[in-house]
């Protein structure tokens, strides 16, 4: 049995910005990890993917990308290479390939069991992902056999999809851009959507996320919007990386060729029927993100900052079919494959605590789970707007690192 | 950017303190948000049915209002009936109706949107191939239910429009008529 006063679980860029705090704080801590650092960026991503951040916004506790493009967006690789620059630079205490399968409390701390041995600790922060289970929907059950079914995760290019047509459920940001890139490469694509974000990657000459950034939409705190449960069941918005600045949607999927049909509602056999409300989708997310546009134009206009970008433009709505499709069978469209791009949830099947909700949701409160000593880490805005991305981790282990020193320091005092 | 309003005075007649406490409080109490719609039906002649609607189970136990209310249907001249009341699929139209009026005046409510009118009008269109059984390939319910609303209120176009959108996502009869839905039917 070894001992540390605080485990940390994960060692991605969510627990390394922790570790990186624990250690300023002078904290004693261990990371475990159950691969490599950066091990979902190793194992669970696809070819051609790059991050949705530009450069510049890859910045973490004592650490931020120094090449010479921030513009640009970081590919996985990269990603990879730039995560565990960051572990080594801070001299991160992980253990690697050491799997957690269960974390008890034990008297005022926690035993956790590991593949590779047994630890004690007094405080416990959970960074294991919050993408770890891809959502599978029911009825994918009662599909044919035949048609070979496989997660965003499991998704590496085109070459790896059989020939055919290719039906791919959710247009978030992993489904645009597996349909774009099946696109490409010449397949038949339908794309089902339900309710998504659409996005533009830039506007007014601008990267998004600079202007978010700019406008401070990215440090919105938990405190500031009206519901926090809705705003953390987001879907990812539609956006892209490349070396292009492309702006990815319904309207340049179907540009490409790719049918868009409603969400997909049930299965019997080859035959699927999708959602007729797909216009009102559509016509939802063309109206929350006009709301952000013209959040971003008035603040660009309070700020002073006209002269810096183009003029304000609209962007075209969303084209829905005349007639949107309400049924297709498979076998007869030729469809080979479905990519299941309908998200993801956390696996916290090792965490033993009495710390979640009827759903299965850690209860936590921006981070501070509802246990004493127990914290999270890189969970979508989980403290503020960018807790979602690599650049929140930073404040977000800044206030969590010193609410878990405070608790140890009360404890100490509680025994003294 | 959305934000809290506190309001002591209600624009459209809408009480949101109350639904949205209901929402806590059913959140709190899931096993209560189980509701079952119940509606008795009796053949009248003809084509002509009556349908009474009364009690439906919610909260936890069985609901009863001081009134029954009833509903007729039946078929017009040209399907050689007297006409006596609506078809059924003119009452779907109305139930969606209903539902997303409903859900306008409650979101307005909810983002302190005084209304002034809300009119709707509604067309279903159907090919009675279908009903009739002359082309397989024609289904018997509507091809496209349209619904145009004409909104007079205290905002931009825009937030009409994200009423109205908002209004259909919330929508049980939306949902109901977008969606399908297994129905099982059984005889005594």
């Amino acid at each position: 049995m070894r001992r540390t006063t605080t485990i940390i679980i994960g060692a991605g860029h969510a627990g390394l910005a922790m570790s990186r705090c624990l250690t300023s704080q002078g904290v004693d801590h261990v990371l475990l990890e159950r691969g490599e650092v950066a091990n979902s960026w190793r194992t669970e991503r696809w070819d051609s993917l790059r991050l949705l951040t530009p450069n510049w916004q890859s910045r973490l506790p004592g650490h931020a990308y120094q090449g010479d493009n921030p513009d640009g967006f970081l590919t996985v690789p990269e990603t990879i290479e730039f995560i565990a620059g960051y572990a080594s630079d801070i001299n991160a205490p992980v253990e690697t390939a050491t799997e957690v399968l269960d974390v008890a409390q034990d008297g005022a701390g926690f035993a956790v069991r590991t593949s590779r041995g047994n630890w004690r600790c007094r405080t416990l922060v959970v960074a294991s992902g919050c993408m770890s289970i891809p959502n599978i929907p029911d009825y994918a059950n009662e599909l044919p056999p035949d048609i070979r079914k496989l997660s965003s995760k499991d998704y590496r290019n085109p070459d790896q999809i059989e020939d055919g047509g290719v039906l791919v459920v959710g247009p978030s940001a992993s489904g645009v851009q597996i349909a774009h890139e099946l696109r490409l490469a010449g397949r038949d694509v339908i794309l089902s959507v339900g309710e998504h974000v659409r996005m533009p990657r830039t506007y007014r000459g601008k990267d998004i996320h600079w202007l978010m950034d700019q406008s401070g939409l990215f440090d919105t705190t938990i405190r500031e919007v009206d519901d926090v449960n809705r705003v953390r069941r987001l879907p990812s918005p539609q956006l892209m990386g490349s070396t292009t600045r492309t702006t990815i949607g319904l309207n340049s999927l179907q540009c490409q060729g790719v049918e868009i049909v409603g969400r997909t509602m049930g299965a019997n056999g080859p035959l699927l029927q999708f959602s007729g409300a797909l216009a009102n989708v559509c016509r939802l997310a063309d109206l929350k993100m006009n709301r952000l546009l013209r959040t971003l134009d008035d603040w660009v206009e309070s700020a002073g900052r006209s002269s810096e970008l183009d003029a304000a433009y609209e962007l075209r709505p969303t084209s829905v079919p005349q007639v949107p499709r309400l049924s297709m069978n498979l076998k007869d469209r030729g469809v080979k494959t479905i990519i299941w791009a309908t998200g993801f949830h956390p696996d916290y099947s090792w965490l033993n605590l009495p710390v979640f909700n009827r759903r299965g949701q850690l209860r936590h409160n921006g981070g501070v789970v509802d246990m004493p000593g127990v914290y999270a880490m890189g969970l979508p805005f989980m403290r503020k707007r960018k807790s979602t991305f690599i650049d929140g981790a930073g404040d977000d282990a800044r206030d969590l690192s010193n609410h878990l020193a405070h608790y140890l320091a009360g404890a100490a005092a509680d025994a003294a | 950017m959305t934000q809290t309003t506190t309001q002591t005075k209600q624009l459209n007649g809408v009480d949101v303190a109350a639904l949205l406490g209901a929402r806590e409080a059913l959140e709190a109490a899931p096993e209560a948000a189980n509701f079952t719609w119940k509606a008795s039906s009796e053949w009248k002649d003809g084509v002509h049915t009556r349908t009474e609607i009364n009690g439906f189970f919610g909260l936890g136990e069985e609901q009863s209002r001081a009134k029954t209310f009833t509903i007729d249907t039946d078929h017009p001249e040209v399907f050689a009936a007297p006409d006596l009341a609506p078809t059924p699929v003119e009452l779907v139209l109305s139930g969606l109706a209903g539902c997303l009026t409903g859900g306008v005046a409650s979101v307005a409510e909810n983002r302190g949107i005084k209304l002034h009118s809300v009119k709707a009008t509604l067309t279903g269109e159907m090919n009675l191939y279908g009903i009739l059984g002359i082309d397989p390939a024609v289904r018997n319910g509507f091809d496209t239910v349209r619904v145009h609303f004409d909104i007079d209120a205290e905002a931009s176009r825009e937030d009409i429009e994200a009423l109205v959108a908002q209004s259909q996502k919330r929508s049980a009869v939306f949902d109901i008529i977008t969606n399908p839905t297994n129905v099982f039917v059984s005889v005594a």
